[in-house]
């Protein structure tokens, strides 16, 4: 295994194998914290630290890991950076500390973290481990973002707590209940897959094309 | 079940080549050691901030239930009658005790008690803080602490003037004895506030409304016949 | 002339002039005297309001089956009885934007979303308002007196939001028309947060005062009874959830007068009548066995006057229909009749329909190697 780090192995994560739009994992706290703009950048900036500084110490450790207590290990380490994650985020705010709740500790569990030690880290030499890791949990971000913002607009008329539509405007209070988070996601899901296969048609007929011609 | 689990097992299959016992333990201690060095320093490191994050947060609550609050001392009530004041690093309060802020104006003169309530709203508990002022012997400020009420309606006890005004002097007066709340708090229905100790709820957010009133009542009901017989401690407590 | 055919097909062989087109066109038949009395109680915003929501509803199935994502043709009808009901439950001076909204709902999420006609779990009126409840609660629970005068030429202002912006407020507007603020509650709204009950005589024609009701109960009834006589309608669903629903609010009555009102507001009250007559009977979202609609029936009625009493909202019949839908398959499952010449002796007719898990599917680990015999999977129906 070579220590060459490809370009791919960082954009794997933003876009072939987005964690929410294509693997549609970590939902958890993906559904629960992206009621604004602001909240979810914050859940994606932890998971981005957890990621990478895990990514980086499960890839440095991943020779003399014996694969009996790999998890267990992966889990120490994880658990470790969401507790200097927990501390940062009440050290810069409580109120952000307040509206994140639990989800900060539930990072622990989020399936992307510990499916990346697993699958990427401890198979791979600390850089390509942690570039892997910064494209995912930018594939990450990119998605909590995406979720929290259209909530923002929708459910407060507001981004980054700037009033969009002035003081007029009627929230859809369902935007910011739990619900609302299932149908924004499934709405960006809907969006992705018809892009998906849109892309996937035309190369089709790129392809019938130059058939045809030859 | 277990009685017909005897299978018959005709194929063995090789027994796992044995543990590497030592790694293991190496392994995990070395993590265990690791872990538990970045947990501490990044514990040390954010400590003041958080503390006085914490005390920052705590502080502004109390102000916004009594304005003319400069600083705040944080008491406990005790369950036999007396009361204890509480540094800055105890965290846990005595069993039993009930804890509240004595908030004192910029002279140095008792402007308040803040104490915390909390009662079960529509979606979860409603955390309240309310101002008691031991002059008029009323509730004069009330703040939420925290909640997770129905955004749009339950979430109107923020901001709801009709519904604030309720605290500028809600009576929480004591029996004779001082043992108990004369007239036990209560929110009732939007339009028939008639007496001083009642909160007028917000139409539509009835179980909200009644929620920030027990809160209220409980509270007071579980502080107030402790603290009033003390208060002379707390006005001289800070001049000296 | 045609070549004679042997056409194989299976079940069903029923020969008759019903089409899904003709049950759903007397339907919309049905319900539009109903509307017109709306519009009578309400003016011109009931109209727009009925005929934005039906339009969103049509805009969007025809988008939505030019696509290929649902089954369906525009031409069914299906999709304007979507909208005629979903305005009928909406107050009439709802927004027209939040309408269109929830009109688009109704038909994306309530049933595109599970295929087009014939495919959808729950009545896709009834999404929509739910999503539009849950949106928008302070807008949907502002009603507004009936038989206003100059109701034909002035909107409710309410009505004529701007897209994406709160409503006016319907307090300043009734002032003028010298209304206190109680006029506009529901009858329901009333009993639930001030204690009074209209009489029920009043409620069924709703044509005495100013009451902000729906449509009449009456009028609904007799367009029901049309349904049913002419066999558009399995008469059991509403007569099984009226009755639950009367039965279990005499109860209360019986033992506390004081607290609860008399069964017969409870009926005629809210959207009940409505609901059990033309939401509930859906047919791709109730069960099609005998049995099964007494039971839905039954639970939808017990479902909404528990409901009204004991939860915070002062309506219940949209949620209780919801559970009724979604139980319906399963409701379904339990009460299949027995096929002729099976099961007629030894008093186990009523397992023969339900097949329990094999305990071998469980888990292949835990249940060993001694799996027990399997007695009850030749009868299993094939797929």
């Amino acid at each position: 295994m070579s220590a060459t780090v490809t370009w791919d192995e960082f954009t794997e994560g933003i876009w072939r194998q987005n964690p929410v739009f294509v693997m549609v994992l970590g939902l958890c706290p993906m559904l629960a914290v992206t009621v604004s703009a602001v909240n979810a950048m914050t859940m994606g900036l932890a998971t981005m630290f957890v990621l990478v500084c895990s990514s980086a110490l499960v890839s440095l450790m991943r020779k003399m890991v014996p694969k009996e207590v790999r998890i267990a290990t992966y889990i120490v380490i994880i658990a470790t950076f969401v507790t200097v994650v927990d501390y940062l985020i009440q050290a810069v705010s409580l109120e952000l500390y307040e509206a994140l709740g639990a989800f900060i500790q539930l990072i622990v569990v989020n399936c992307i973290i510990l499916g990346r030690a697993e699958a990427h880290a401890s198979k791979n030499p600390p850089l390509p481990a942690m570039i892997n890791a910064l494209g995912m949990s930018i594939g990450f971000f990119i998605g909590l973002f995406a979720l929290g913002s259209v909530r923002e607009i929708l459910g407060a008329g507001t981004l980054f707590g700037v009033s969009l539509f002035g003081s007029g405007f009627q929230p859809w209070v369902i935007m910011v209940l739990p619900p609302g988070g299932f149908f924004v996601l499934g709405g960006w899901l809907l969006f992705f897959s018809w892009m998906g296969r849109r892309k996937q048609r035309k190369q089709t007929e790129k392809l019938a094309g130059v058939s045809g011609h030859a | 079940m277990t009685d017909q689990r005897v299978i018959p097992v005709k194929h063995v299959p090789p027994p796992p080549p044995a543990s590497p016992t030592v790694g293991m333990i190496r392994t995990l201690g070395l993590v265990s050691a690791i872990c538990g060095l970045i947990i501490v320093s990044a514990y040390q490191s954010t400590y003041d901030a958080v503390a006085a994050n914490k005390r920052i947060a705590t502080e502004r609550a109390v102000f916004k239930v009594i304005p003319a609050a400069k600083s705040i001392v944080e008491y406990a009530a005790l369950p036999n009658g007396g009361i204890q004041k509480l540094g800055a690093g105890d965290t846990a309060t005595p069993s039993g005790a009930v804890g509240f802020f004595a908030a004192y104006d910029e002279h140095g003169r008792l402007a308040g008690i803040a104490a915390e309530g909390g009662a079960k709203g529509y979606a979860d508990t409603v955390r309240i803080m309310f101002g008691y002022s031991p002059a008029c012997q009323c509730v004069v400020g009330f703040g939420v602490v925290a909640m997770r009420e129905t955004p749009g309606i339950g979430d109107k006890i923020i901001k709801d003037r009709e519904f604030l005004a309720n605290f500028a002097a809600l009576d929480v007066k004591l029996t004779a004895d001082l043992s108990a709340l004369a007239n036990e708090v209560m929110a009732v229905k939007h339009g028939t506030k008639s007496n001083p100790w009642q909160i007028d709820a917000i139409a539509g957010a009835t179980i909200t409304s009644r929620a920030v009133g027990r809160a209220i009542n409980d509270a007071a009901q579980a502080l107030l016949p402790r603290l009033v017989p003390k208060l002379e401690i707390l006005q001289k407590a800070q001049k000296s | 002339m045609t070549q004679p055919l042997i056409e194989i097909r299976s079940a069903p062989h029923l020969k008759a002039a019903k089409s899904v087109e003709t049950i759903m066109r007397h339907v919309v038949y049905s319900l539009l005297p109903i509307c017109a009395f709306y519009i009578f109680q309400y003016g011109i915003s009931a109209l727009a309001s009925i005929l934005v929501v039906t339009i969103a509803c049509l805009l969007t199935e025809r988008a939505l089956i030019s696509t290929g994502t649902q089954a369906g043709r525009l031409s069914d009808f299906s999709a304007v009885i979507t909208g005629l009901l979903l305005a009928l439950t909406l107050p009439p001076g709802f927004p027209l934007w939040m309408g269109a909204v929830a009109g688009v709902v109704a038909i994306a999420l309530g049933k595109a979303l599970f295929g087009g006609i014939g495919f959808n779990v729950f009545n896709p009126a009834l999404v929509g308002r739910a999503f539009v409840q849950a949106a928008f609660p302070t807008a949907i629970a502002t009603y507004t007196p009936s038989f206003l005068a100059g109701r034909f030429t002035e909107f409710i202002p309410s009505s004529l939001a701007l897209p994406l912006m709160i409503p006016a407020g319907a307090a300043e507007w009734l002032k003028a028309k010298q209304f206190d603020a109680l006029a506009g509650a529901t009858p329901l709204a009333k009993w639930k947060f001030d204690g009074v009950v209209v009489n029920a005589d009043e409620l069924l024609t709703s044509l005495s005062g100013h009451m902000a009701v729906g449509p009449a109960p009456a009028l609904i009834l007799l367009c029901g009874a049309y349904l049913a006589a002419r066999r558009f309608m399995d008469w059991r669903i509403p007569v099984a959830i009226l009755g639950s629903a009367a039965l279990t609010a005499w109860l209360l009555f019986a033992i506390d007068p004081g607290r609860y009102p008399n069964p017969f507001f409870m009926l005629f009250s809210g959207g009940l009548i409505l609901g059990a007559v033309y939401m509930a009977t859906d047919m791709a979202t109730s069960p099609v066995t005998p049995k099964g609609m007494w039971v839905y029936g039954a639970l939808i009625g017990l479902l909404t006057v528990v409901i009204r009493y004991y939860s915070g909202l002062p309506e219940g019949v949209m949620y209780a229909i919801l559970i009724g839908n979604a139980a319906s398959p399963l409701i379904e499952r339990i009460t299949q009749p027995t096929p002729f010449g099976r099961g007629v002796s030894l008093g186990r007719t009523r397992k023969r329909a339900s097949y329990p898990l094999n305990p071998g599917y469980i888990s292949r680990e835990e249940a060993g190697a001694v799996t027990p015999k399997k007695r009850f999977l030749p009868r299993k129906p094939k797929k």
